[in-house]
């Protein structure tokens, strides 16, 4: 089998496996898996409003996928876009909040911009010392996500605090929120999902047809040839973080934009780890991204249902983590997969 | 200068002394737990997640057995089988060892999470289930200012520093640290000396989620006997810089986790300090401190530490 199947298949099973696994573990603290899956259906497909929280959930996690995933193509492992989505929905916030009695043709693309940024010079830090000191971006963009965690709660507690209860910032003004698509109940389906589909469309051409693109993946299959064919490698580690990080902003971006109005301190809960996840079921591939995303969303968003039935909403990251463990050991699901036609 | 007579306060106190060992001795399990690991060849950032599942695990024996120390010593083998997964995956199938490693700080992170409600009632901490309690050194504890700082001290912290002299005759001065070092520097040569890479490296991943396990039940039942959700909080990661540092020496490592349970302690009495008088609201700025100063080291000083030749690179031994 081609190299295209595979990247296919692999995913395909591991969340089969992974569901399975899962199963098991739900029968060990005596529940019924079969309830609990029908539950996580029908709370992320079973009507208009379940389907609309899920479109929601996916979202910031297209945006976080690819950040991950583009990293990955450069040969870098970003496990900072959660402090990224942070900083670009902190600089969205602060931003947007001033965009009183600006039009929206110009508050919404500047609020945008401004949590791009804030996401890329995040990403940027971790870029820069990998390229100047050599120091390693798993380390450094997990301290920085630390640190923006820790930032983010002084400043909703502290300087950008307003009302009581739950630590909150002020709202950003009317003309920098995302118009709805359409609004269900409660449920606001922000247009912010266009602008996500729209981004993995663009990393894609990025990607598949242009120099940059080129040498990204250059880089990231083989920095030493990438060099000798005259790629400059710290260039191009600095500005994959930066791009990176500029999704993963986006990301938080709409997060403020379209859905919450304002920064809370809950932000990401986990939507940066989660890109982890996605870029690798996608494949690193943007179209596989999106479907990704959308699998993801639907556990999350199924998840909550299935508490009421009596299983614990963490069942997900066991799945997720599941997944991730079969594709990083992609020759275990490919030995399972082939077991039946060529003996061993 | 206020600062400087708070900082007098601070390190002039013996209470902050025994602060930075309590402090550091978690992240010096894990970090001698990294330094096994990639001794033979093999990049483990799960130290987070096993951590994490050690925390958790003593907290759960404690619980049905009723005696801490059972809890410490059971949740051994059980962060030994979690950090089986990362080494079947990575060894014998060869996978990404990074993204494995995060597979199990996931899982960790659920599992976790997951049980808390079948097991205690309750999602997000545990009940109180006792903690090892402190012992008191005949000699030490009569010595002016060393009797108030390590004078009575949580075994624990005494046995993880003597982990450390451990781990360094282990990997230095014993035939089998020699082959740990030769399979991490070049495994070809050493496979064919005779050595069998793939059970010398299941040695060093097994002996890091051994280690790691008693960092986190250390966190748990060591110091505050309960489990609170995700209450390693990234000293995981703190160990791996440490381990960096120390390039890749448990002596070495001892030296950084120290500096890093310093800057812990050292945020915590600065944001407590009734002369400073810091204001609620600016608390949370004190907790990066120790995570700003693990990135100001690690960029500051990688360029000087040297990896093993061979950690991180998956071996495939030729037919």
């Amino acid at each position: 089998m081609n190299n295209r199947v595979w990247s296919f298949l692999v995913p395909f099973f591991s969340v089969i496996i992974a569901l399975l696994i899962a199963a098991v573990v739900i029968i060990l603290i005596g529940q019924n898996p079969v309830i609990a899956y029908k539950a996580m259906i029908e709370g992320a497909f079973g009507n208009i409003q379940a389907l609309a929280d899920t479109v929601i959930k996916t979202t910031p996690l297209i945006l976080t996928g690819l950040a991950v995933g583009f990293g990955f193509r450069a040969g870098l492992f970003n496990i900072g876009a959660e402090g990224q989505m942070i900083m670009g929905g902190i600089l969205a916030t602060v931003v947007g909040m001033h965009m009183r009695g600006i039009p929206p043709a110009l508050a919404i693309p500047l609020t945008m911009i401004a949590g791009m940024l804030g996401g890329a010079a995040w990403a940027s830090i971790a870029g820069y010392l990998k390229a100047k000191t050599g120091a390693h971006e798993v380390v450094s963009t997990i301290m920085l996500n630390w640190i923006a965690t820790y930032i983010s709660s002084y400043l909703i507690t502290g300087p950008l605090a307003v009302g009581s209860g739950t630590p909150k910032s002020p709202e950003i003004a009317p003309s920098a929120k995302l118009p709805p698509i359409v609004t269900v109940g409660a449920l606001e389906m922000t247009s912010g999902i266009l602008i996500s589909i729209l981004s993995a469309v663009v990393i894609y051409i990025v990607l598949e047809k242009t120099k940059t693109g080129y040498e990204v993946k250059a880089v990231g299959f083989n920095p030493y040839a990438a060099e000798y064919g005259g790629i400059n490698i710290s260039k191009n580690i600095v500005m994959c973080m930066a791009i990176s990080g500029a999704l993963a902003g986006l990301a938080g971006a709409l997060e403020v934009m379209g859905l919450h109005h304002r920064f809370l301190g809950t932000l990401s809960g986990g939507k940066g780890f989660d890109g982890i996840s996605i870029a690798l079921i996608g494949q690193n591939h943007p179209i596989g991204i999106i479907f990704a995303s959308f699998l993801i969303a639907a556990l999350r968003t199924g998840s909550s249902n299935m508490q009421f039935v009596g299983v614990p909403k963490h069942i997900v990251t066991i799945i997720q983590g599941i997944v991730i463990f079969l594709v990083a050991a992609d020759r275990i699901v490919k030995t399972l997969l082939r077991f039946r036609k060529v003996k061993r | 200068m206020k600062i400087l007579e708070v900082l007098w306060n601070i390190f002039s106190n013996p209470l902050f002394y025994k602060l930075t060992l309590t402090a550091s001795t978690p992240l010096l399990f894990a970090s001698l737990g990294g330094v096994f690991s990639e001794v033979t060849g093999v990049v483990n950032i799960a130290l987070e997640g096993i951590m994490l599942l050690g925390a958790f695990s003593s907290v759960v024996i404690t619980y049905y057995t009723g005696n801490v120390w059972l809890g410490f010593l059971l949740s051994i083998p059980i962060g030994i089988g979690f950090s089986w997964f990362h080494a079947w995956a990575s060894i014998k199938w060869r996978g990404n060892q990074i993204v494995s490693a995060t597979a199990l700080i996931l899982v960790a992170q659920g599992l976790t999470g997951f049980l808390m409600e079948p097991i205690f009632g309750q999602p997000g901490q545990t009940p109180y289930v006792g903690r090892i309690e402190e012992i008191t050194l005949p000699g030490i504890s009569s010595i002016p200012f060393i009797g108030e700082a390590i004078g009575t001290i949580s075994p624990i912290v005494l046995i993880a520093f003597a982990m450390v002299f451990f781990a360094w005759f282990l990997i230095y001065k014993t035939p089998l640290g020699l082959r740990m070092r030769s399979v991490g520097e070049n495994p070809e040569a050493a496979d064919t000396l005779g050595v069998d890479v793939f059970k010398i490296r299941y040695f060093g991943v097994l002996m890091s989620g051994a280690l790691a396990s008693m960092g986190g039940a250390f966190l748990s039942i060591g110091e505050v006997g309960n489990f609170r959700e995700l209450m390693t909080g990234g000293r995981g990661f703190i160990a791996l810089a440490a381990m960096i540092l120390g390039n890749w020496n448990p002596i070495g490592a001892m030296w950084a986790c120290l500096m890093f349970g310093m800057s812990e302690a050292l945020a915590n009495q600065l944001q407590s300090s009734p002369i400073l008088n810091v204001p609620a609201t600016a608390k949370p700025l004190f907790n990066l401190f120790p995570f700003v100063v693990t990135l100001v080291v690690v960029a500051g000083l990688i360029g000087r530490t040297r990896p093993p030749a061979a950690d991180g690179v998956p071996y495939e031994k030729e037919e």
